[in-house]
């Protein structure tokens, strides 16, 4: 680890004013960022701890609700609004990491939490585009078990981790953002990581010094059921090899909404648009929602360690719309 | 060492009291012929009682100190840089910046390190401790991916972590050999173990399997372990007037400590290792760099030094499993009797050390048959050298031949436990060796009932509970018994009728110092707060590896022959004008806190009355354990019909385990609570080996890839399930107290009851290990 300045910002404005500088950045829980400081593949030279701007969970005028980024994992996941109206985000946040760590971490520290490549992590040994643009990737002919086969690039194949952002991606959640020089902007969860393209050291569409203040989560209709289901290679305490985050809207087998993403399978949450568009306004049968997460999975690029997602992803979307249709399918 | 006397047990101990049964002295050998250890014979002592753990409380109260924990003067703190090619010149270390970073005292490469010996490798010499025979810190020349190239010593370990990435290293690459197909390729030879070619025939194997009525022939792979012991490796290490000083982490202290003279030129006796506590080892706590890196250092900058390892650095410079590639084919009449057993392989070691995984060991005891071609070639390759990993052999071995015995009880439409028994050998198979004490059996029989063996379908994929597919398989699990030389022990009795038991021997948590005050008691006839075990240092009697399984029998011998001196003494002492006058040591029997004659216990003494009337403050004798011949007169091992019940997901292909039984036939136990421990631990280690356990070694570099816990994935809470756990007790004639060590046994079996419950579920045969979900989807 690289010496470093800390310093504590207590509301918004106090954060942007400290961060001013390039080499520094926002620190919430740490439970990402120390660990890659600790490998030097973070080196900021200034860390504004984010953990004590106010901001609660507050229910907003549509009927949605406004979570402060500082907010605790722990704490979102167990706030009953969530729990009882948003159970595919309480579900995708207690599946992932361990309670201590959730203990720790903030929403806008799990959204913006790098990679797990093992290639990325391994700093002085291997070799990764995303720590280092033109090294090349150790991934692509390496061990890739765990990595993208939809959206990824020629120089970057690593998934995103996070459970919660995936539920997030499935809630149409806004991200809600402020600037260096004050400026205010929101934008669409699902806009906020981008693909590796040629670019993987870039995760987010963030300017630099841009700090995550909120997010909000739209109404949701009572009339929609949602979850998450994790796969992954043991019964807690190990990231996805494949997720689903699912929302449905069914009433006499038809489908009135429906919003998936997927986690486990890309440099970002995946939304899962072109099962959607498969499926909004069809029959909820399972014939249906087989052909929904073909016609998702059709543009799947798998490489030989990773060919078993594609069948993993197309069996866990079937099983979860299946699961939320119940009866109704 | 004494930890009984911060104990709270003690006090619970003392009043347990007095015991009032005459332990007659234990033979020094139980070959043919001899007595066994009258000790078996005492069934309600305090041998076999649940006693909790002396240094439980200790533990609990965070107040035990681990390597990492000697506070010493002046110490400085040691971080490692390690290589990232697998073979190579280094071209240059610049080393100024980290010089220059705050608080570096010093920075240590091959250009200055003090020049010393090579490491004895493991099993080159009685004592010789070192996982491989390289050079340490001497050369210009990297030989793995990982190995140390600069050790930084600063006075924090932040500022040592710091200034490690600022050291910069340029390599001249070597084109290394690290991709086991192409190693295979060009050529493998017959491995060697323990001193024994591990290649044995029996008749003409191949032409029995070909002819006969039943066959199956199978190929099995199992991955690369690294060993993942909580307590991180850790050592504290000090040069104190020529006398070089290690607190260590450490399954082997006189090993260690006359290694490192060997390595520094000096006398062993000029090394004191202590160890009085360790956080797991199962094989991986012996000497690897850092200990000779940190006396190394110690001796540069003059001062202490503590290192401790990061978790990668246990990745990177400890050695784990290696991988094996291995056939076996069986052959079996109708009955199923089996006529061929062929178990055959491929595994990789280095050209450094002398540890080729002998998966075939297990074979040769378990089952009659005809004939038998057995067989382990290796290759070399540079990287880590691997190592011993909780039951080597054994543990890869038996998933192999017991997934091959559930296909063959398939194959011939026979219940596989009752093949097993079947097959059940009068004497050892391949050496042809009486058993001396084995009920296979009992254990498979008492096993199959408590665990509901009857109500498994034999078809597979057939029992379905929602989206899980149910499934019940078993498997056989053994381990040998095994008994060093070297064993030594030293007993002091004082005024108050206090004994201490001196032994080089170790506690790594599984209970050792509690299991040998328990013994010690018995067979002094004393209260067990009035023995105190001490352990854990280099300069106490005996070489004792906690290792093979074998602690608990090298212990028992060398106390049972420190006894027998001590005896002698106390009968000289004790005199004419004493109860005891004209016996003879095998007249006498431990009672009552004293001695008396065997068959009339009214001539007693106490051992406080012996010493007073002779105005002694204290008796001490030593023992030396005999040669362990018992090994050689019978075929010794234990063994565990292990069953499990596991769920596969019809959707996601995840296994989660839903029950599991082990009913072991393991010899006496000498106390139930941390036998259980130790078994259970086993099987859960096996639960890890059986369905996530992998090394990711990165063939085109050598490079560990997931060289962390969050990686390398071992068991979490929820994937243990409730391990029942059950065992025959039925002492072994032949060995100290009846006992056969039991630290190993509980991972060997698991993988392959795993694997066989797997296939009942789904009918899916997974030879490859781990079982992960995609080789099921
Ligand atoms: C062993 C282990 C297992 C794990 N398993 C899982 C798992 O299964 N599933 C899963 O989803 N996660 C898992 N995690 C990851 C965990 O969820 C993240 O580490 C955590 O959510 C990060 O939150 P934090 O607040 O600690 O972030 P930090 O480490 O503090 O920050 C992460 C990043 O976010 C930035 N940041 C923080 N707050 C803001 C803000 N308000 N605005 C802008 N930038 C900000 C920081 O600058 C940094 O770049 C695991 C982690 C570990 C260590």
């Amino acid at each position: 680890m690289r010496p470093f300045r800390y310093s504590r910002a207590v509301d918004v404005a106090d954060a942007v004013r400290l961060a001013g500088s390039p080499g520094a950045r926002y620190l919430g829980g740490g439970t990402n960022l120390v660990d890659l400081m600790r490998e030097t593949i973070e080196q900021p030279d200034a860390l504004v701890d984010v953990t004590a701007m106010p901001g609660e969970i507050e229910e907003t005028p549509e009927g949605g609700l406004l979570i402060g980024a500082a907010v605790r994992n722990t704490a979102l996941a167990e706030h009953p609004a969530v729990r009882t109206r948003y159970p595919v985000l309480s579900r995708a946040i207690v599946a992932g990491a361990s309670a201590q760590i959730r203990n720790m971490a903030t929403l806008g520290g799990n959204l913006l939490q790098r990679t797990r490549c093992a290639y990325f992590y391994d700093n002085h040994g291997s070799r990764c585009n995303k720590r280092q643009p033109g090294q090349g990737c150790d991934a692509l002919e390496g061990f890739h078990r765990n990595h993208a086969i939809l959206g990824a690039s020629a120089a970057c194949i690593a998934v995103h981790p996070s459970d919660m952002a995936v539920a997030l991606a499935a809630l149409d959640a806004v991200v809600h953002l402020q600037g260096r020089n004050g400026s205010v902007r929101s934008l669409p969860v699902t806009d906020l990581h981008r693909l590796p393209g040629e670019r993987p050291d870039v995760d987010t569409l963030l300017e630099p010094g841009e700090l995550i203040t909120a997010i909000e989560l739209p109404p949701l209709p009572a009339t929609l059921r949602s979850t998450y289901r994790k796969v992954r290679d043991r019964s807690s305490y190990a990231f996805a090899l494949v997720s689903v985050a699912a929302v449905l809207d069914i009433a006499d087998g038809e489908i009135r909404d429906v919003r998936i993403a997927l986690g486990g399978v890309a440099h970002k949450p995946w939304r899962a648009t072109r099962a959607e568009s498969v499926l909004r306004g069809g029959s909820g049968t399972a014939a249906a929602f087989a052909a929904a997460a073909d016609a998702e999975l059709a543009e799947a690029r798998p490489l030989p360690g990773n060919a078993f997602k594609i069948e993993l992803a197309r069996r866990t979307i079937v099983a979860v719309l299946r699961e939320l249709a119940g009866d109704s399918a | 060492m004494s930890i009984a006397k911060d104990a709270k047990d003690l006090a619970k101990g003392m009043l347990q009291g007095l015991m009032g049964k005459a332990v007659a002295m234990a033979p020094d050998s139980w070959i043919p012929g001899g007595e066994p250890d009258p000790l078996i014979r005492v069934r309600h002592g305090h041998v076999g009682k649940p006693v909790s753990r002396i240094d439980g409380p200790l533990k609990v109260a965070g107040a035990a100190p681990f390597a990492a924990e000697f506070p010493m003067e002046g110490m400085v703190y040691a971080a490692l840089v390690y290589s990232t090619i697998a073979k190579g010149r280094i071209l240059a270390i610049n080393v100024a910046q980290a010089e220059a970073a705050p608080g570096v005292r010093a920075v240590m490469t091959y250009r200055n390190a003090p020049r010393i010996a090579r490491p004895p490798v493991f099993m080159s010499d009685q004592k010789a401790a070192g996982g491989d025979d390289l050079p340490v810190m001497q050369e210009d020349f990297v030989r793995w991916n990982g190995e140390p190239v600069a050790v930084v010593l600063a006075d924090t370990q932040e500022q040592a972590d710091h200034a490690t990435t600022l050291v910069a290293v340029s390599y001249e690459l070597e084109t290394p050999m690290t991709d086991f197909a192409s190693a295979k390729d060009a050529g493998t030879r017959t491995a060697v173990f323990m001193g024994q070619a591990l290649h044995q025939e029996i008749g003409d194997a191949e032409k029995a399997l070909a002819a006969a009525a039943f066959r199956v022939d199978s190929h099995y792979s199992t991955p690369r372990h690294s060993h993942n012991a909580i307590e991180l490796h850790a050592v504290t290490a000090a040069w104190i007037g020529g006398v070089l000083r290690l607190h260590d982490a450490s399954q082997l202290v006189a090993h260690t400590a006359w290694s490192l003279g060997q390595m520094f030129g000096i006398p062993e006796d000029k090394v004191v290792v202590t160890s009085p506590f360790v956080g797991g080892g199962f094989g991986g706590k012996c000497l690897w760099q850092h200990q000779v890196l940190a006396s190394m250092a110690a001796k540069l900058v003059g001062r202490p030094v503590r290192m401790v390892l990061s978790r990668e650095g246990v990745y990177r410079i400890v050695g784990g499993r290696a991988l094996t590639e291995q056939r076996v084919a069986l052959a079996a009449d109708a009955e199923g009797k089996l006529k061929a057993v062929v178990h055959t392989g491929t595994t990789a070691k280095t050209a450094s050390n002398m540890m080729a995984e002998p998966f075939i060991v297990a074979t040769r005891s378990m089952y009659e048959s005809e004939t038998f071609k057995l067989d382990v070639q290796v290759v070399e390759l540079d990287m880590l050298a691997n190592t011993f990993m909780r039951a080597p052999g054994e543990a890869v071995g038996t998933f192999a031949l017991e997934c091959a015995m559930d296909e063959l009880a398939e194959a011939l439409d026979i219940d596989p436990v009752e093949l097993r028994i079947r097959n059940e050998p009068e004497m050892d198979p391949t050496s042809g060796l009486p058993f001396s004490s084995r009920n296979v059996v009992e254990a498979w029989r008492t096993g199959a009932e408590r665990f509901g063996w009857s109500r498994r379908s034999a078809v597979p994929g057939t029992v379905r509970d929602g989206e899980w597919l149910v499934g019940m398989g078993c498997a056989t699990g053994t381990y040998p018994y095994y008994r060093m030389p070297g064993g030594a022990a030293r007993i002091t009795l004082n005024a108050e009728g206090r004994a201490s038991i001196d032994i080089a021997a170790h506690e790594m948590g599984m209970g050792t110092a509690t299991a040998q005050t328990q013994v010690a008691a018995e067979r002094l006839g004393l209260p067990m707060g009035a023995v105190s075990f001490h352990y854990g240092d280099s300069t106490l009697p005996g070489v004792v590896l906690a290792g093979g399984s074998q602690q608990t029998a090298s212990i028992g011998a060398s106390v049972i022959a420190a006894h027998r001196a001590l005896v002698k003494e106390l009968l000289a002492m004790a005199g004419n004008d004493s109860p005891l006058a004209g016996l003879k040591p095998d007249e006498v029997a431990s009672r009552d806190g004293g001695l008396c004659r065997i068959d009339d216990p009214a001539r007693h003494e106490t051992y406080v009355s012996i010493l007073s009337r002779a105005g002694k403050g204290s008796i001490s004798a030593e023992g030396e354990a005999p040669m362990p011949l018992e090994t050689q007169h019978w075929s010794m091992h234990s063994h565990a019909a292990m069953f499990c019940e596991a769920r596969v997901n019809s959707v996601t292909g995840e296994v989660r385990i839903a029950r599991f039984l082990g009913s072991f036939d393991c010899g006496r136990i000498l106390n139930p609570k941390t036998a259980a421990s130790q078994l259970r631990g086993g099987i859960i280690m096996g639960l890890g080996l059986a369905l996530m356990e992998e090394t990711q070694f990165d063939e085109r570099n050598g490079r560990i890839v997931n060289a962390s816990l969050s990686e390398y994935h071992v068991p979490v809470h929820m994937d243990v399930p409730d391990i029942d756990l059950i065992w025959t007790d039925i002492a072994d004639p032949h060995t100290p107290m009846g006992a056969r060590g039991i630290g190993e046994i509980g991972i060997t079996g698991t993988a392959a009851a795993v694997a066989n419950a797997v296939y009942n579920a789904t009918g899916k045969r997974i030879r490859d290990l781990p079982i992960t979900l995609d080789k099921l989807l």
